[in-house]
């Protein structure tokens, strides 16, 4: 089980991986399409890429429910829960 | 009583690939053009995509004339003639017709009478389903030699405005004859469906809908073909579920693919998978840890997706461009609306 702190370091690193963005930019408040200007397919990669470090299983259909990084955290905190 | 025993059809051991044909319509579409029709631009098609241009064909020319014009190539490089053909069976979701099959024509004009002829409704799946059944054709006896074309005029079933997927879309046609050999030629195919993801990927609505919305909103001929053209069924699709299960299901069937046939992603020569999105290909590419030495079908750039025809059109390209490869092993793999998905591992012609 990993803090949202270490959530939130794995997930920089993912979209880090994806994206080329710098793991520091990868803040709570920001929004994965207008603050980091990630694409629909980018996102999905990060998706399953986090699904896969996390251990957690995240629905296409709530997907879309995931507007800000914090969401993510959120998502996957209680998923492992 | 005794029972009196019976033949069976006389077995091939092994059946491989011996021609290969393509037919790539003329009219060209840019990004420049797609964009009149969305808001968007080359650049943001290109990131997304990977997809420079488009082939698409001009109203007179039909499924079936790609499918001829791709077959008559692949009978050519096969050194056999039609009449020779124990099985034409054409891959399309486009043909305009729910019957007779585009198969039946294009045997004729072939001049393959009275060869057993079929569609198939795989989708982009479907050249890989059409070699899965004309490999156990060969093998089994019960034909020397069969056509496998992947012809497509999806130009027909798109709306320019929608955004989900139309840009993506081009026309073509690949064929491929399949026949007997000494050595292994086709690897075991791994095909498969998921109808739980049937609303995916598809059309909009039924011909039903086109009958009963003419029938309902214009009593006189004349109105009922132009309400009928104002509901003609296109495709959509839902963009981001098609991806994830693309890459990561697909990657899996690959793998399932390369096992079967006993080999690694080192002793191939070539992938080829459905030329869907070139983000998709990237993806696999990765997920499959291809060595840099495989050459990637990456046609997908000048031809766009043409669903059953992307991957004899992306192998043809590979070959033009790299004879060498010739001899050498593919792995193939397609996917699309059903769901439905196949993969092999080919000995490219």
């Amino acid at each position: 089980m990993a803090s949202n702190e270490e959530i939130l370091a794995g997930l920089a690193e993912i979209v880090n991986e994806e994206t080329g963005l710098a793991p520091e930019a990868v803040e709570l408040d920001k929004s994965f399409t207008e603050d980091l200007d990630i694409d629909s397919i980018s996102m999905m990669t990060i998706v399953v890429n986090a699904e896969e470090k996390f251990g957690v299983r995240i629905p296409d259909e709530e997907v879309k429910n995931l507007k800000t990084v914090g969401d993510a955290v959120s998502f996957i905190s209680n998923a492992q829960a | 009583m005794s029972v009196p025993s019976l033949k069976q059809s006389n077995v091939h051991e092994h059946s491989r690939i011996v021609g290969l044909g393509a037919y790539r319509p003329d009219v060209i579409v840019t990004n420049d053009d797609v964009c009149q029709w969305i808001d968007s631009s080359d650049e943001w098609i290109r990131q997304r995509t990977g997809i420079v241009t488009r082939h698409r064909a001009p109203a007179e020319i039909s499924v079936i004339d790609m499918a001829e014009g791709a077959a008559r190539e692949a009978l050519d490089k096969a050194g056999i003639d039609a009449s020779q053909l124990g099985a034409v069976i054409v891959s399309t979701v486009t043909h305009p017709f729910a019957t007779p099959s585009a198969a039946a024509n294009l045997a004729d004009r072939l001049g393959a009478t009275p060869a057993p002829a079929f569609d198939i409704s795989a989708a982009c799946a479907g050249y890989c389903y059409g070699i899965a059944q004309g490999d156990a054709l060969v093998r089994s006896g019960a034909a020397d030699y069969v056509l496998v074309v992947g012809a497509e005029k999806l130009s027909d079933v798109i709306d320019n405005s929608e955004r989900t997927i139309s840009f993506l879309l081009g026309d073509g046609a690949g064929a491929v004859v399949i026949g007997p050999s000494d050595t292994p030629g086709i690897g075991p195919s791994v095909w498969g469906s998921d109808g739980s993801k049937w609303d995916a990927i598809g059309m909009t609505h039924s011909l039903l809908d086109v009958r009963d919305h003419a029938a309902a909103t214009h009593a006189n001929e004349e109105g009922a073909v132009a309400a009928a053209a104002a509901v003609w069924p296109t495709l959509r699709q839902d963009g981001q579920t098609v991806f994830r299960w693309a890459v990561w299901e697909m990657a899996k069937v690959a793998q399932r693919a390369l096992d079967a046939a006993g080999i690694t992603v080192d002793d191939l020569a070539a992938f080829v998978p459905h030329q869907a999105n070139m983000r998709i290909i990237d993806e696999m590419v990765k997920q499959l840890k291809l060595p840099e030495t495989v050459m990637v079908g990456r046609d997908i750039a000048e031809a766009g997706n043409t669903s059953a025809a992307s991957i004899p059109l992306a192998t043809h390209r590979l070959l033009e461009e790299n004879p060498e490869l010739s001899g050498g092993l593919a792995l193939q793999i397609g996917f699309g609306a059903g769901l439905v998905f196949g993969a092999q591992v080919v000995v490219l012609p």
